[in-house]
């Protein structure tokens, strides 16, 4: 498969640059994602990692049109294969979502339609993007699918309804679902979080192998570290509606630059863990979306907050090959390293 | 630290809940489980959801009737009952009359034993302020002598879980997830337990918030000599706190051991499984690592496998594995396992 690969299908897929959003509610704005940038490419996983009301399903929400009122795009723009999808209009909305970019829910119990057969959606997803196709064809091409995500039994499995599968059974036909009109950007929001570690593992190796085969685009909105280790190949950390720190997965790991991501490095017990280790926990609550600090949202709870890191929010400092952070700590560092080349120079 | 003494003992304990038009003994949700808990120290119970451990947690504490079994507390027996279901010659259970099973009041080991909630917004009265709450647990075993007394307590509980004591006023509604679930434990500690059943108290909770809560419930049996049977579906959590984990699997007990040598040496086939889906936060690990993916999903406990609950979806299963029960027993000292494959 690997040598079909296009020139187009190596190169940039989606591009989001200082993309805002905003929820108005009655009691004040909520900067739901205040100016996060990143880019994805074909074949690529990225995985968005933060905690609840840290905008990581917001995020992905604008991407394909489907926040809810009173949330609102507010800056920014989304460029997808050099198109941009923020100036779309409904119709091409609505050719655009599902044919392009899927999404995968979390609760895939709440996202299928329970008094419709399984059958009867996958074949309705296919004909709403493609008006010619029969319904025949429909149906092979939808038993194809399920068959792809691993269903057995699927002439039986076609005509049954969502409660007579297994959590684990709706999360893979909503992986069918969303991937049968081959879409190149698959979102996939906290896929795994509501299953058991041995379904999780089965979805997540259903998942890496789907993309080998499709060279589709992925981004994985997850809060386990675990599951970004072990499928994304780059990472961006959010923290109230900021991206904090973004880069390579072994980057992330290896060398975090951000005290966030390092505090949640160090707060999860690890099941290969040698002796016990007393837990380090991130001190304090998240932050209140409603009443942000200034500055810098994590320095209430960061343990080498400065003077400076609650008036300004610190710019982005690289680190190394497409990895960067947030932080103050970073860039005084980056200063001090500037001086002692200054001092050498001018000595 | 944990002593020598047991301080509780299960022994063959069933729990069956009947299902309405459905002949037979139902949803066999526990299934002869036996096990005991040492003065002072953590017991972890893992497995995937509905093999029963919540269950067994609740029936423990009789919050469930067992249907069998013995439940034996710091010495006193507080249930024993005979088991009303036998196998006939095809294998099929039947029902036999048994005399009724005998059980203790409950009202005085309520004082001792207690639980964790693991939603805690349902599982706090969202009419009744945190003070409320926490006196509650108080007013029904008489704790205290004057009202002074029952709020200085109840403001020392809220202190000793991290809250501020003018939180005693708020509804629960105000608090984070993470604020609720102490409401909870302050709760349990109300009345000076000795064993506490955790059931999942971090699962609903964020990634950052659940060490700060697993660091205090570290303290507060360090501090009050607790003794916890931890319940958690996340077994790098359970192995951080217990000092022994307990695997189940479709109800029945799969391995019982030292918590560092079950992650070492896991013996069961099962318990195997379970370690090597765990996902490590650790790039280079998670590329490295054999994965053992079960085919298939959990059978239903309304009819469960013969022999082994496991051999439908154990990757070594052999004949004897469908035909007969594996007998739950010490494979090593100290190390608890039930598989056939260990008897050879």
């Amino acid at each position: 498969m690997n040598e079909n690969k296009t020139e187009a299908q190596s190169g940039k897929l989606l591009e989001v640059k200082d993309l805002r959003v905003s929820f108005f509610t009655p009691a004040g704005e909520v900067k739901a994602v205040s100016g996060i940038s990143y880019d994805l490419n074909y074949d690529e996983v990225m995985g968005i990692v933060g905690e609840s009301g840290s905008g990581k399903s917001q995020e992905a929400y604008s991407i394909m049109g489907l926040l809810q009122s009173p949330g609102k795009v507010i800056g920014g723009s989304i460029t997808f294969e050099g198109r941009d999808v923020l100036a779309f209009d409904k119709k091409e909305m609505t050719a655009f979502r599902g044919s392009e970019v899927a999404m995968i829910f979390q609760n895939p119990m709440t996202c299928l339609n329970p008094v419709y057969t399984v059958g009867n959606q996958l074949i309705e997803a296919l004909r709403a993007h493609d008006k010619k196709i029969t319904k025949q064809e429909a149906a092979k091409r939808a038993m194809e699918m399920l068959e792809l995500v691993g269903i057995n039994n699927v002439q039986k499995r076609m005509k049954q309804y969502p409660h007579e599968f297994s959590g684990g059974m709706r999360q893979r036909v909503m992986i069918a679902m969303g991937l049968i009109c081959h879409p190149k950007l698959l979102i996939a929001d906290e896929p795994t979080t509501a299953l058991d570690v041995t379904i999780q593992a089965q979805i997540l190796e259903l998942m890496k192998d789907l993309q080998k085969k499709t060279h589709m685009g992925i981004i994985f909105i997850t809060h386990n570290l675990g599951v970004v280790a072990e499928i994304c190949d780059k990472v961006s950390v959010m923290y109230a509606g900021k991206i904090v720190e973004q880069g390579p997965v072994d980057d992330i790991f290896y060398r975090p630059g951000h005290p966030y991501t390092m505090g949640l490095l160090r707060s999860m017990p690890r099941v290969d863990a040698e002796s016990y280790e007393r837990l380090i926990p991130i001190e304090g609550t998240p932050v209140d979306m409603l009443n942000p600090p200034e500055g810098c949202p994590f320095a209430p709870r960061c343990e080498h907050c400065m003077k400076i890191c609650l008036q300004k929010m610190p710019p982005y400092v690289e680190l190394g090959d497409n990895h960067r952070a947030a932080c103050w700590l970073r860039v005084q560092e980056r200063l001090n390293e500037k001086q002692g080349e200054e001092a050498v120079q001018n000595g | 630290m944990a002593e020598d003494k047991i301080l509780l003992e299960v022994k063959n304990l069933k729990k069956y809940f009947p299902v309405k038009g459905v002949k037979g003994p139902g949803v066999q949700a526990v299934e002869n489980v036996s096990l005991f808990i040492r003065k002072g120290e953590t017991l972890g119970l893992v497995g995937e959801s509905g093999c029963g451990k919540t269950t067994l947690g609740r029936t423990i504490l009789q919050l469930h009737e067992p249907t069998s079994g013995e439940i034996i507390y710091d010495g006193k027996p507080i249930f024993q009952g005979q088991d009303p279901w036998t196998r006939d010659g095809e294998g099929k259970l039947v029902h036999r009359k048994v005399p009724k099973a005998k059980s203790a009041n409950m009202l005085p080991y309520r004082r001792k034993m207690q639980i964790i909630f693991q939603d805690p917004s349902a599982s706090l009265d969202p009419r009744m302020t945190v003070g409320e709450i926490i006196g509650e647990a108080l007013d029904i075993h008489k704790l205290y002598s004057s009202k002074a007394e029952r709020s200085d307590r109840i403001k020392e509980l809220l202190r000793m879980v991290g809250l501020n004591t003018e939180h005693a006023n708020r509804y629960p509604h105000e608090f984070s997830g993470g604020q609720q679930q102490r409401v909870g434990i302050a709760r349990a500690l109300a009345v000076k337990p000795e064993f506490i059943v955790c059931d999942e108290p971090i699962s609903a909770l964020d990634v950052s918030i659940q060490s700060q809560v697993v660091n205090m419930l570290e303290d507060m049996q360090e501090e009050l000599g607790l003794t916890y049977l931890f319940i958690a579906h996340d077994l790098s959590v359970v192995r951080h706190i217990s000092n022994r984990i307990g695997v189940m699997y479709l109800g029945s007990l799969v391995e019982l051991a030292e918590s560092y040598e079950l992650n070492k040496h896991p013996l069961h086939p099962y318990t195997q499984t379970l370690l090597s889906a765990v996902p490590v936060p650790d790039p280079e690990v998670s590329r490295s690592r054999q994965r053992i993916v079960l085919e298939g999903d959990i059978p239903s406990p309304m009819n469960p496998p013969s022999g082994c609950r496991f051999h439908t979806r154990c990757p070594y299963a052999t004949k004897a594995c469908s035909e007969s029960v594996p007998e739950f027993r010490e494979v090593e000292p100290g190390h608890y396992a039930a598989c056939h494959l260990l008897n050879k």
